[in-house]
């Protein structure tokens, strides 16, 4: 199997980038509980290009949040690099957050009325661990990277979805995270689009970046390298992509699909 | 978090939001610059009563009718009979702490004379009240002890009673008119300005005791002795005496009240002073609470931004701004608020005040200590009403605050 390798080589690396251990997550709303997640083991190794897939309410996004430090388990372990995130405190949860990962939200949830540049500034001002750096330069680099290097002073209502997707993603990448979790990236754009995100994705996993993204299609999903299924709170499938699409072809395909419309007429 | 990027952050969030930073900051603007304006006014009006009243002349003494209690009806201070030219003539005798004495006869009075009519207040006194008051003469001379004794109808008029009735021309040899008796005008007083309640101290005519008993008010009291002793150390041992001389003119026994009393220029001035301090700080204390009800304004405003910037707040904390980094955000937000609504507030405050002086007519004084003290609590209410706010952006968890819709 591929997967096998996949996980010999990163076990020589180190530790795995992400270890959960029975994760639970139970809401407790006064006499409401719902358990959203009912004991989650998963592995995830450097470099890794997961999809976690599931109906809705499976608990695909409260695994996610948790992965991302935004919230923390009620049961079980997650390790961040080998360090348990539970005996983290708040401050350095909010460092995780800021340095180690980048999370993308389906809403793109960027600041309103605030350009795009000061938007993928932002996580530069929180960064304590570097010293004195350009942060605009550095911003323009990243949204440069998404292919928006022309947009930097639009403001979030002035850019299209995929732009403001690609605007958060810019943000996610500008402190060179080693861990990128997006939630639904492309549940808010248009097909074409979607398949310009992920080949966004495609190539900073190429260039070393683990990748973990939610996603309700399977055909996003092909774009992956490994998808995990989850079902009330529980994985229940765990399987590497055996014919795994590169979105340059079906970016390809789709131009020739829109040249051959425009013949037709 | 770098404090250069904490001001950065805040600023561009009160730029994004103009109109409510603009709004917030009105309570303090309007708060500080009516504390600037009224205390200007209030200083304004001291420094005024404190220079009138160094303007009355040094080591007076003043005696006046005391209050009393007559028939159970209260009179007020100066409205009883008792004072007499006798008075003032026996303490010219006898006293020997006092340099000089005179008495003040008031009577109001329409004049005529030069291109018309002006009514003025006309008082009686004698030839040493100039030197008692260290008043000076702008032309002519002071009437004499000679123009006493005899009664003559010789006058001396202020600025303002020269300039209505003889503009441009030397008023002196001209003749008054005071109730259609003529007064020969000898001398022209120079120009004293304001005096502390913002009456005109040049609007005068100064004739002889005698002549304005005789010819003006036709009675045989006086409202009032002023004199000088000889000098500053010796104005408590003047006093002392100038009361056993006119307890003995009055025949007081021992035991009864005194029916006059005698007060110093000093004990007024502080009279005076404490009323106006009084005054300033009750202007103060109005503008005050102007400028609290701006602070409330400023919590008021900060606690619905962060209600309605949870969203944000919880942005901030998913891309890894610390609690810390939050609360600094908001207090500092508030702070440049309050500080900025402060500056204008201050410009506003002295603006003003000069206008208020110049179209009022009114004096004021600057103050740079409570200026510095507006700001510093501008400031102040800034930390104070942003702090509560704040706090409650920082406790937000990261999660809930992304949720909130
Ligand atoms: N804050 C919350 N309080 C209470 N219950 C919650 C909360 N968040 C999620 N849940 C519940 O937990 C379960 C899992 O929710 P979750 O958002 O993780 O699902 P999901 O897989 O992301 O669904 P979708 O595909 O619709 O986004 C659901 O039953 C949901 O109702
Ligand atoms: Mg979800």
């Amino acid at each position: 199997m591929a997967s096998e390798e996949t996980i010999s080589n990163s076990e020589a690396a180190g530790a795995p980038v992400i270890e959960t251990r029975n994760l639970e997550k139970v809401y407790s709303n006064g006499e409401v509980e719902v358990r959203a997640l009912r004991g989650v083991d998963l592995r995830i190794d450097r470099g890794e290009f997961v999809a976690i897939m599931g109906a809705s309410g499976s608990g695909k996004s409260t695994l996610m949040n948790i992965l991302g430090c935004l919230d923390l388990p009620t049961g079980g372990e997650y390790l961040l690099d080998g360090v348990r995130v539970n005996t983290l405190n708040k401050n350095e949860l909010a460092d995780i957050r800021n340095a180690k990962i980048g999370f993308i939200f389906q809403g793109f949830n960027l600041l309103a009325r605030t350009s795009a540049l000061e938007n993928v500034e932002l996580p530069l001002l929180y960064n304590r661990t570097r010293g004195n750096v350009d942060t605009s330069k550095l911003a323009h680099a990243a949204l440069e990277r998404v292919g928006l290097g022309e947009r930097v002073d639009h403001v979030p209502s002035q850019l299209s979805g995929g732009q403001q997707q690609r605007v958060a993603i810019a943000r996610a990448l500008v402190n060179s995270p080693s861990l990128i979790l997006a939630d639904e990236p492309t549940g808010n754009l248009d097909s074409r689009t979607s398949v310009d995100v992920m080949s966004l994705f495609r190539e900073l996993n190429d260039q070393g970046i683990t990748i973990v993204l939610v996603t309700h299609e399977p055909d996003i999903a092909d774009f992956t390298k490994r998808i995990v299924d989850v079902r009330d709170g529980m994985i229940r499938r765990d399987v590497m992509v055996a014919n795994r699409r590169d979105p340059q072809v079906t970016l390809r395909e789709l131009d020739r699909e829109l040249a051959g419309e425009e013949d037709g007429h | 978090m770098k404090w250069s990027n904490i001001l950065k952050v805040a600023l561009n969030s009160i730029l994004r939001h103009r109109m409510r930073s603009v709004l917030t900051m009105l309570g303090i603007i309007i708060g500080v610059g009516a504390v600037i304006i009224m205390v200007s006014i209030g200083q304004g009006v001291q420094k005024q009563v404190e220079s009138q009243i160094a303007g009355l002349g040094s080591n007076v003494l003043m005696i006046f009718p005391s209050a009393t209690n007559q028939g159970g009806v209260s009179q007020a201070a100066g409205s009883r009979d008792v004072l007499t030219l006798d008075d003032v003539d026996k303490i010219k005798r006898d006293a020997t702490l006092t340099a000089n004495v005179s008495p003040i006869v008031r009577a109001s009075a329409q004049t005529i004379g030069g291109i018309g009519n002006w009514s003025t207040t006309i008082q009686g006194v004698y030839a040493s009240y100039l030197d008692i008051r260290d008043w000076q003469l702008a032309t002519g001379e002071f009437f004499t002890d000679r123009d006493l004794s005899v009664r003559a109808k010789v006058c001396v008029i202020g600025k303002t009673v020269a300039d209505n009735l003889f503009p441009g021309t030397d008023p002196v040899g001209e003749q008054l008119r005071i109730r259609s008796v003529p007064f020969k005008i000898v001398g022209v007083l120079t120009e004293k300005g304001q005096g502390a309640n913002g009456q005109d101290q040049d609007d005068i005519v100064l004739a002889p005791a005698t002549t304005v008993l005789d010819r003006l008010s036709g009675r045989r009291f006086i409202q009032q002795i002023v004199t000088s002793s000889i000098s500053a150390d010796q104005m408590q041992a003047a006093q002392v005496e100038l009361t056993t001389l006119l307890r003995e003119a009055h025949h007081i026994r021992p035991g009864d009240d005194d029916d006059f009393m005698i007060r110093s220029q000093t004990e007024i001035a502080d009279a005076a002073a404490s009323t106006t301090q009084v005054l300033t700080m009750f202007l103060a204390s109005i503008a005050g609470v102007s400028l609290v009800v701006g602070g409330i304004g400023i919590m008021n405003i900060m606690l619905v931004s962060v209600t309605e910037r949870t969203r944000e707040i919880g942005i901030r904390m998913a891309i890894g701004a610390r609690s810390s980094d939050v609360l600094i955000q908001f207090l500092v937000e508030s702070v440049v608020l309050s500080v900025f609504g402060g500056i204008m507030g201050i410009v506003l405050g002295l603006g003003g005040a000069e206008l208020i002086s110049l179209v009022g007519n009114m004096a004021t004084a600057l103050n740079p200590p409570v200026i510095i003290a507006a700001f510093i609590f501008s400031a102040a209410i800034g930390i104070f009403f942003g702090f509560y706010p704040a706090r409650k952006a920082a406790a937000l968890k990261p999660i809930d605050a992304l949720r909130y819709e």
